[in-house]
């Protein structure tokens, strides 16, 4: 019953059959360029290049679309109130009230929306395409991060999806005892922070056990003072579908690049 | 030997113990856990280990593992060897399974779990593969390998367990209360695993478990740790356990030993439930006593979206009378114990609080305010953990009574006191229950629903995992709660339990339940 993040139905699509480390690199550089600079135009490039990708990923438009909105939702926030605060410059194109949008503020509105939305996808594609065991096995095997630090936030991870269950478990326990009898906010509050800290407390104790039977089974050994060697049953590999993952990654990035400089509309946040 | 491996070398060779004068205190306790311990077991050899809860034996075991700590969490003296390895320097020559198959798992899909270990010993990737699928095959576990591990019943989490620690090879096989969360199923796959296996490849084992009858069969030595350091017993299992005064002693320590019942001693315990409740009613009793909770066509889930999980149950709570709900995991026992304890709502048909017990309140039990159903139903969850809201044993029993039912100052008193002596936790009033023993968290769970005095007395797994002595204890004073009056329902796997307190028997398996034939 427990709720299992850790064994995602991931798609047989061609994003995820590429390594997750190429998939985090390309991911990292969209993200990065485009945090160089508030414009709509390199935003909207990236973006256009990203929702042409969407069938790669073996993902239903319309399911995306359900596992996205929120960040659609908090992007049009985000546009919507720097339309309304943000330098008021340029022509006025309309007014309500004490509420002005001049042609800057719009503009920069826009921008600030679809930036965020061209930031978060490529994050969206690599955890929707990517199982976390692949990932931790490409992190410490092709990264070489220390696997007792990968290991131990695979392991971390399932207990997560244990927690989630616990928590429920232990409303129901709390409620028997009588807790959450009060309507008013402050002691919903106060039962809410009282069963956080059961479920902190619990969750310290059940990581504690699993370490202990980890460590039983070698892991985390140390060989004269020196982590133990660790060999892999899972072999992390690139293939040429990652040397594509990558380039189509640094294109993205350069095309949304040059696209703002010849229109003149890349604006860098600072310096 | 390669000196980057010490334990790597001597493959799955089975690996003999020696401990001289051996002893550990854990730090920050006044008292060694175990001290004064001299022991060999001879490769091969298969050790069932009991004694006191208390007397150490999973201290043992764990230094065995070789996980006990650096010298900051604890001070060893004498030795203790694996193969003449002191145990820390032998990790991987033997392999540890606990008692909580949750807490024991660590990846997330089947074989990279039975995988684990050998990557962490460094084992050749084309050597982990045939040997993943040899300790699945040993633990009779026949999963594709890339089922997800969250998807396992507890046996076979369990078993997943100790094929994780197989495809290590270990020349020690040691386990720790391994089918003590178990269902009487789960405990006879893990025991016929572990057979299996050990025919195989020979290993040592040594096993800690309270019911004896379990290993009795498999272990060819019996060991039972003093509280007070050393050995009380030593010998094959027919002769020790045959020992009347070892057996009075592990009786008084609360082991479950083969052919004694804790509530009528070496006479086998047919009648526990006439000696706890010579008064008990007859099945035309039955029907004159008061009904307090009545489902009719009631269907249970966890969730009103979802299909119900059990659907067209029947069944009354009477006054003084006790039912138990049984069934294999994941039937919804457990949601059915929760939908009748007012906790979870009814997904379909009626679940009525009868005048009696309603009181003017709801007639619906999930409807009721939480000050309302504290002073009608209690619910004991499987884990007191779970239900402890307090850092102090006082604070917890004048929780319901003081904050939820407001009784007068004067009423709290004689309610916390009476209880606190009654269930014996006065001594520990100020202790804070995390600290507690198993036996003594049951109880004082036990003891915070009985404060509001609720008619109805809900219990999810009462004994699971608690000693002989605790488990008489619970069902002397359910019993005692039945003659005054309260209503019983416990989910239980425990077929000593409801031989002993149960009048009706509910069994659920495929979605439906079914009365079967009264207990007494």
């Amino acid at each position: 019953m427990s709720v299992d993040i850790l064994t995602p139905d991931v798609a047989n699509s061609v994003l995820a059959r590429a390594n997750p480390v190429a998939k985090l690199a390309a991911a990292l550089c969209i993200t990065l360029t485009l945090l160089f600079s508030v414009d709509w135009v390199s935003a909207s490039v990236a973006l256009a290049c990203e929702l042409c990708l969407v069938p790669l990923l073996g993902v239903r438009p319309a399911s995306l679309a359900k596992r996205t909105w929120p960040l659609v939702v908090a992007a049009a926030i985000a546009a919507y109130s720097t339309a309304l605060l943000g330098v008021k410059a340029g022509p006025v194109w309309f007014q309500l009230g004490p509420a002005v949008f001049t042609e800057h503020s719009v503009l920069t509105g826009v921008a600030i929306g679809l930036r965020g939305l061209a930031i978060a996808l490529p994050g969206v594609f690599l955890l929707l395409s990517t199982d976390p065991t692949d990932l931790a096995d490409g992190l410490a095997q092709k990264l070489h991060l220390p696997s007792r630090f990968v290991l131990g936030a695979l392991a971390g991870m399932r207990l997560v999806g244990l927690l989630v269950d616990e928590w429920r478990t232990l409303g129901l326990a709390r409620r028997a005892r009588g807790v959450g009898t009060g309507h008013s906010p402050v002691a919903r509050f106060r039962a809410f922070l009282g069963q956080a800290f059961a479920l902190l407390v619990l969750a310290i104790r059940r990581a504690t056990r699993l370490a202990v039977a980890m460590e039983a089974r070698g892991f985390g050994g140390v060989v004269d003072g020196r982590p133990a060697p660790r060999t892999w049953a899972r072999e992390s590999s690139f293939s040429r579908l990652d040397a594509w993952v990558v380039a189509a990654g640094v294109g993205i990035a350069a095309l949304a690049v040059g696209a703002a400089v010849v229109l003149g509309a890349w604006n860098v946040v600072w310096g | 030997m390669s000196p980057a491996m010490p334990w790597a070398a001597s493959g799955g060779a089975p690996a003999g113990v020696r401990a001289r004068g051996w002893g550990w205190r854990h730090a920050g306790r006044k008292a060694f856990a175990v001290s004064g311990l001299d022991l060999d077991i001879a490769p091969g050899e298969r050790v069932l280990l009991l004694g006191a809860s208390g007397a150490g034996k999973s201290t043992l075991l764990h230094a065995l593992a070789g996980v006990l700590g650096a010298a900051e969490e604890g001070e060893e003296q004498g030795e203790l060897t694996v193969d003449g390895v002191p145990a820390p320097r032998a990790r991987g020559r033997a392999g540890l399974v606990l008692q909580d198959p949750e807490s024991q798992i660590a990846m997330a899909r089947v074989g990279d779990e039975v995988a684990f270990g050998c990557e962490n010993l460094a084992v050749p990737r084309e050597q982990i593969w045939p040997r993943v699928h040899r300790a699945l095959a040993d633990v009779g576990l026949d999963l594709p390998l890339d089922r997800p591990t969250a998807a396992l019943s507890g046996g076979q989490k369990q078993r997943l367990a100790l094929a994780g620690i197989l495809a290590m090879e270990p020349g020690l096989v040691l386990l720790d209360e391994p089918t003590a969360n178990l269902d009487p199923e789960g405990v006879q796959e893990v025991r016929e695993a572990v057979r299996r296996s050990l025919d195989r490849t020979g290993a040592t084992l040594v096993v800690v478990e309270h019911r004896v009858s379990v290993w009795s069969e498999l272990v060819d030595r019996v060991v039972v740790l003093g509280a007070g350091g050393g050995l009380l017993a030593d010998g094959p299992p027919e002769r020790v356990l045959a020992d009347a005064g070892v057996r009075r002693r592990l009786a008084a320590a609360g082991v479950w030993i083969p052919g004694w019942h804790p509530l009528t001693g070496d006479e086998v315990g047919n009648d526990a439930g006439r000696v706890l409740r010579p008064e008990a009613p007859d099945s035309q009793g039955e029907l004159l006593a008061v009904p307090l909770l009545l489902a009719d066509g009631l269907a249970v889930g966890r969730s009103s979206k979802a299909p119900p999980v059990v659907d067209g149950i029947d069944l009354t709570l009477r006054e003084g009378h006790a039912a138990s709900v049984t069934g294999p995991n994941g039937a919804g026992k457990s949601t059915l114990a929760l939908t009748l304890a007012g906790l979870l709502p009814a997904v379909g048909g009626r679940l009525d609080a009868l005048p009696p017990l309603a009181r003017g309140a709801a007639t619906s039990p999930h409807r009721w305010r939480s000050s309302e159903l504290v002073s009608r139903i209690g619910t004991v969850f499987q884990e007191p953990e779970h239900q402890f809201l307090t850092p102090r044993v006082l604070d917890e029993l004048e929780f319901g009574p003081r904050r939820v039912a407001k009784l007068s100052e004067k009423e709290v008193r004689r309610v916390v006191d009476g209880l606190l002596d009654r269930l014996r936790l006065d001594r520990l009033a100020g202790a804070n229950p995390f600290t507690l023993s198993g036996g003594e968290k049951r109880r004082l769970s036990v003891a915070t629903m009985l404060a509001t005095s609720p008619r109805i007395l809900v219990l999810d797994e009462p004994t699971f995992g608690q000693d002989a002595l605790t488990w008489a204890e619970l069902v002397r004073l359910l019993a005692e709660l039945l003659g005054q009056g309260t209503s019983l329902l416990a989910v239980t796997h425990d077929e000593d339990f409801t031989a002993a307190l149960s009048d009706t028997v509910y069994r659920i398996d495929g979605g439906r339940a079914a009365r079967l034939e009264a207990a007494l």
